[in-house]
């Protein structure tokens, strides 16, 4: 059974049949719903066959499907996923109903469409995760930019505009670069099979080029220090559940990219760039710190604080051994989660008192307890607590990177405080303190539907905290096998580096 | 055994949290001091077995936590005696706390959720002193840190509150970011975190060097350093103990539980938990002492001048875990923990204690507004004594044992900051009196100064509250007779076996049995006599006293009144310049800078040069005809120069 893609298809099918479905206007709302949530649920649950599935000691490509696309031009619809991929497919298909879920009551215009742009947004992101060939995997990728452009436009807030604008002229100008990049390889390797090219040998010269092409498109999708700046926007005009997916899943798109081609292919331009990677990485760790402390949007602050756990992925990936690295994929994992829950967590008040101002808030504890201990233990993720996923993730980034350089290290490690200061900060603001208005003291605590919502959340943060091994297992011989090439390939360069010196 | 000791506190924070409307006030309360009370009386059982049977209990391994490259790390339970001694005395203080607040809390809404916190920082306390590994020890030590921050701003309705829970939590942080660098330093040279991989490799460590920073350092020495730099933080240390007088705003059996007997002396089990590191870099020990003197010193000097019954405990606190910090230093572990064990009684006495007489006077804390209580409340006051008896170290009580042998272990360490550490910790002694007795002459002797309402309604505590009393009392008079010899005398060697390191050159202790001068023993005892005369002169005989001297030394008063000005110097260098900071990179960098240069200003430029192309399409044929003839000239000369060259 050709199960990578069922689980890449099978949303769109869902999106189609909410398509044809006709009636007033009430029921086709409903029926949108329904049939999101039940084909998503169904695609999650597809999805965690390839888990069970999954063979936990092979660093190769399972799953494999492969079919002759345009073989003049040896394209071919190979899909594929590894121990590096398979967690974002996860990650994909378990936020996917979650979204649905949390967008039942509030979104209410066009709810049709909605839900389709939901389906079609799945399917691009997990084909995005399984591609194992450029074309297709470049189809993908930007085809996510569709629906999510839409989803901004269309249900966002009132400077919807210009912020979907804004996100979507940013990401495609990097991903212009990276298709002359891809155009590039396949002159190079003579086709645009992605496990190809990551077997092939590129020249140190090229290899800087290429490295820079597909940094541009990843480091704007990550995003890293200074091409954030459209990733608040992005995130206070976009509706809960569009914010979700952003920083859930879309830009996780850039980390992988980054693990799954720039690392593997262009090993020793990853040497070489190296050090500007990591000074970016420490910069957007303490700037967008400091600037989340100054935030009075309850969105804007959350928003950039995933630029500074972004952060600490760039400087795990480059670090380039196994600590760093999963460490990198496993603080994406973590704040996929834990980001998407926090923005979840400002729906859940935003629905009820239409703002995001975090001074309209304050002794929330009193009227919604249950909240604040959701609340309590998403902020506590996010600050990185033992026993937490976002413990696992920094640490093992941290040690990672130890033991490259103690400088970047220690001036990343201040966002342990940072961090602390201004999640604290903000709980405080919102949560605690007592009730001076009226229409906060009348906001209900969380219904069933959202408890229904955060219940998985807070068992899988909890689970990645403490028994982290179901998920650093699966990916361990894929990092073990990259880590291991690149090590190969940058001593080779070392020991070619001298007769290259004498020849001249 | 040893995984109900420290499972069952946290079932019963489950129960009490999630479940706490389900089964009541009453429901809770029963659970979690049940499930407390096992804990402790099965802790007890451990310590004799481990420690004074001498029976070896293997590690308990419950599975495997992290595994990632060569880090492998477990979830373990670690049962030797320096683990079993903290067990014991951290389940036993956490039980009395536990039926204390039962009585304490009688009037608060959410008893439910108290009761839950405790127990639930218990657990972690228990998780912190049982690790194997460096990282289960972060995990408790965070753990507990945030236990520390939600009790702390139990009340959350007050700002104060909300303020010290947060400053307790970020000021550790910055602690525990010492303490995470520390523990990578020690993962790149040793290559793992479990204990005994690496105490078995620290003797081969001794010479090599890390870069740090761009400064090659002795590996060990800068591993060290940055390990203790967390526990600084987490006990109260210069220059990272600004955090522990704010916290006394939490309810005051948080402040007896985790502010006195356990959760701040987790800086010194942490030190003397890695001895067999420690012992090897000698210089890192030094900074121990000088940190740890230094804040005996200063902690005891802003005693003398604080008002609010709680704050002055509250530094009183500071200033003993300095001496158990000097002590570790000059490698005389056994009488650091000796001093926390038995600190952990008297102060968790004091502050419950000054919990029944806030509690007798309705909430009031300022001592100025007290005075004349012990007709009303004698057996708060006769236990106050007790506790503040074995505080200044008077012979039988517990404090003399174990303070003592800390001061003579540092005279005996004939080294530099040896000396320095005891001539401060004297100093600090005579303080340490002075103001025990200034709290308890403004407490409960002269002329009542509250109003009549609140005399009239001043009660003694209900039993619940004295009972728990009655039990520290009781460990505070004895801890130190019964411990003397297993924790720093003749059996000290067969009670600590394998969990304390310490070589013989730096062995503090045996140097201290031995032939010291006759005043070394004597001089703690003096000063402390002096101290409570001085006190008496003050606030008993001559009243007026104290007054005179504040307005003689106006600068010096105001200077320790004020803390040494900590506070206002850290809030201006790094709290209000984050924030400008912050604002800044908004405003400017992200808004002015990288919009402006990048989107926004390509944006406008695009239109622009849009409009002037749009200009320059005239509709003049000949214009376009002049604009392609040099558009193919251009283009020709670069086609020959490039294939000419």
């Amino acid at each position: 059974m050709p199960i990578l893609s069922l689980v890449t298809f099978l949303p769109l099918l869902g999106a189609v049949i909410i398509m044809i479905t006709g009636g007033d206007e009430a029921t086709k709302a409903k029926n949108a719903r329904s049939i999101a949530l039940w084909t998503s649920l169904i695609v999650f649950f597809l999805s965690l066959q390839l888990w069970f599935g999954f063979d936990a000691e092979s660093p190769e490509f399972q799953f494999v499907e492969r079919v002759e696309w345009i073989p003049s031009f040896n394209i071919a619809y190979h899909m594929g996923i590894d121990g590096i991929s398979l967690f974002f497919v996860l990650l994909s298909t378990f936020l996917t109903p979650i979204c649905v879920l949390a967008s039942w009551e509030s979104v209410q215009y066009r709810v049709k469409e909605y839900m389709i742009a939901f389906l079609v947004l799945e399917t691009m992101m997990v084909g995005t995760f399984c591609a194992l060939d450029f074309v297709l995997f470049y189809m993908f990728f930007e085809g996510v930019l569709i629906p999510m452009f839409l989803i901004i436009g269309v249900w966002g807030g009132p400077r919807r505009v210009y912020s979907a604008f804004k996100f979507f002229l940013y990401t495609l100008l990097g991903s212009v670069l990276m298709l002359l990049a891809i155009l590039a390889i396949f002159w190079q390797t003579g086709s645009t099979d992605i496990p190809t090219a990551l077997q092939f040998a590129f020249e140190p010269g090229l290899q800087r080029w290429l490295w820079l092409a597909f940094f541009a498109s990843f480091a704007v999708k990550m995003p890293m220090w200074p091409v954030h700046t459209w990733l608040p926007d992005a995130h206070v005009e976009a509706p809960t559940a569009g914010s979700v997916i952003l920083a859930g899943v879309l830009l996780k798109m850039g980390g992988y990219g980054f693990v799954r081609f720039s690392l593997p292919m262009f090993p020793l331009a990853s040497e070489y760039f190296a050090d500007f990677v990591f000074t970016l990485s420490v910069i957007a760790v303490i700037y967008t710190s400091l600037v989340a402390l100054a935030q009075t949007d309850m969105k804007k602050l959350i928003a950039y604080s995933s630029v500074a756990h972004m952060g600490f992925v760039t400087l795990g990936i480059f670090v380039a051994n196994q600590e760093g690295l999963q460490g990198a994929m496993f603080q994406m994992l973590s704040h996929g989660v834990v980001s998407g829950a926090l923005f979840l967590i400002v729906g859940v008040v935003y629905d009820r008192l239409h703002t995001r101002d975090i001074d309209r808030y304050g002794g929330l504890a009193d009227n919604m307890p249950k909240y604040a201990v959701v609340f309590m233990v998403m902020m506590l993720a996010a600050v990185g607590l033992p026993g937490t996923s976002g413990f696992i993730g920094e640490f093992l980034v941290l040690v990672g990177a130890f033991q490259v350089s103690t400088w970047f290290t220690a001036l990343a490690a201040t966002g342990l405080i940072l961090g602390a200061a201004y999640m604290l900060y903000l709980y405080r603001r919102v949560v605690f303190g007592t009730i001076t208005r009226d229409d906060v003291r009348v906001m209900p605590d969380l219904s069933w539907r959202e408890i229904v919502v955060f219940a998985p959340i807070v068992f899988l943060v909890l689970w990645m905290g403490i028994y982290p091994s179901s998920f650093l297992k699966p990916m361990q011989p894929a990092l073990a096998n990259l880590v291991e090439r690149v090590e190969a390939a940058q001593r080779a360069a070392l020991a070619d580096a001298p007769s290259t010196l004498a020849s001249r | 055994m040893a995984v109900i000791v420290v499972f069952a506190p946290l079932i019963a924070a489950a129960i009490a949290g999630f479940f706490g409307r389900l089964i009541g006030d009453r429901g809770a309360q029963l659970v979690t001091c049940g499930a407390m009370i096992l804990s402790a009386v099965l802790a007890v059982i451990l310590f004799v077995d481990v420690a004074i049977l001498g029976n070896d209990r293997p590690t308990l391994s419950l599975f495997t936590w992290i595994d990632a490259g060569d880090l492998v790390v477990d979830w373990a339970l670690r049962l030797d005696t320096l683990s079993v001694v903290m067990m014991a005395t951290v389940s036993v203080c956490s039980a009395a706390i536990h039926v204390y607040s039962v009585g304490y809390m009688s009037h608060d809404p959410s008893i439910p959720r108290f009761q839950s916190y405790l127990s639930f920082f218990t657990f972690f306390m228990l998780m912190l002193v049982t690790s194997d590994n460096f990282v289960q020890l972060f995990f408790g030590w965070e753990g507990v840190g945030l236990c520390s921050y939600l009790l702390i701003g139990f009340w959350y309705d007050r700002p104060s509150a909300n303020a010290a829970s947060i400053k307790a939590f970020i000021v550790n942080r910055v602690g525990d970011f010492g303490f995470a660098l520390g523990i990578f330093a020690v993962y790149m040279m040793f290559g793992s975190l479990q204990f005994d991989a690496v105490f078995n490799e620290a003797p081969n460590a001794a010479k090599e060097t890390l870069e740090f920073l761009g400064i090659e350092w002795d590996a060990l020495t800068i591993a060290c350093i940055l390990l203790f730099i967390g526990a600084m933080g987490k006990s109260a240390q210069l220059p990272l103990h600004t955090w522990l007088p704010d916290a006394m705003e939490g309810p005051t059996p948080v402040s007896a539980l985790i502010h006195a007997a356990t959760m701040v002396t987790a800086g010194v089990f942490m030190v003397c938990r890695l001895s067999p590191i420690f012992e090897y870099a000698p210089d890192a020990l030094a900074v121990v002492v000088l940190v740890g003197a230094t804040t005996a010193l200063f902690a005891a000097t802003v005693g003398v001048t604080q008002t609010d019954i709680k704050r002055v405990i509250a530094y009183s606190t500071c200033s003993q875990l300095g001496y158990m910090f000097f002590a570790a230093g000059v490698s005389a572990y056994g009488a650091a923990m000796f001093h926390l064990m038995t600190h952990a009684f008297f102060k968790a006495l004091l502050f419950l204690g000054s919990g029944s007489v806030i509690h007798a006077m309705s909430g009031e804390q300022d001592m100025r507004k007290m005075g004349g209580l012990w007709r009303l409340i004698p057996i708060t006051y006769g236990l106050m004594w007790i506790g503040s008896l074995a505080l200044a170290g008077i012979p039988i009580f517990a404090g003399y044992y174990s303070k003592d042998m800390i001061l003579e272990s540092a005279w005996a360490a004939h080294s530099g900051v040896g000396q320095y550490a005891f001539w401060l910790g004297i100093f600090a002694a005579f303080l340490t009196a002075f103001y025990s007795w200034r709290l308890l002459f403004l407490t409960f002797h002269g002329e009542p100064r509250a109003d009549h309402e609140t005399m009239h309604h001043v009660h003694e505590s209900p039993k619940v509250m004295l009972i728990p009393l009655y039990v520290l009392a009781f460990g505070a008079v004895f801890a130190g007779m019964a411990g003397y010899h297993y924790f720093v005398g003749e059996g000290r060697a067969e009670f600590w076996r394998q969990s304390l390191l310490v070589l013989p050159e730096n062995d503090a202790i045996e140097h201290a049995h031995h032939g010291l001068p006759f005043f070394v023993p004597l001089l703690p005892f003096v000063v402390a006599i002096a101290g409570i005369a001085v006190a008496y002169l003050c606030y008993m005989a001559r009243p007026g006293l104290p007054a005179e001297i504040a307005g003689r030394f106006r600068g010096l008063y105001q200077f320790l009144l004020n803390k040494w000005y900590f506070d206002e110097l850290y809030d201006r260098i790094f709290v209000r310049s984050a924030f400008r900071l912050g604002y800044g990179f908004w405003k400017g960098g992200d808004g002015a800078i990288i919009d402006g240069l990048g989107p926004d200003g390509l944006a406008a430029a695009t239109v622009g040069a849009a409009r002037r192309a749009s200009r320059l399409q005239t509709g003049y044929i000949y214009h376009y005809a002049f604009a392609i003839v040099v558009g193919v000239v251009v283009f020709v000369t670069w086609y020959l120069l490039r294939s000419a060259g």
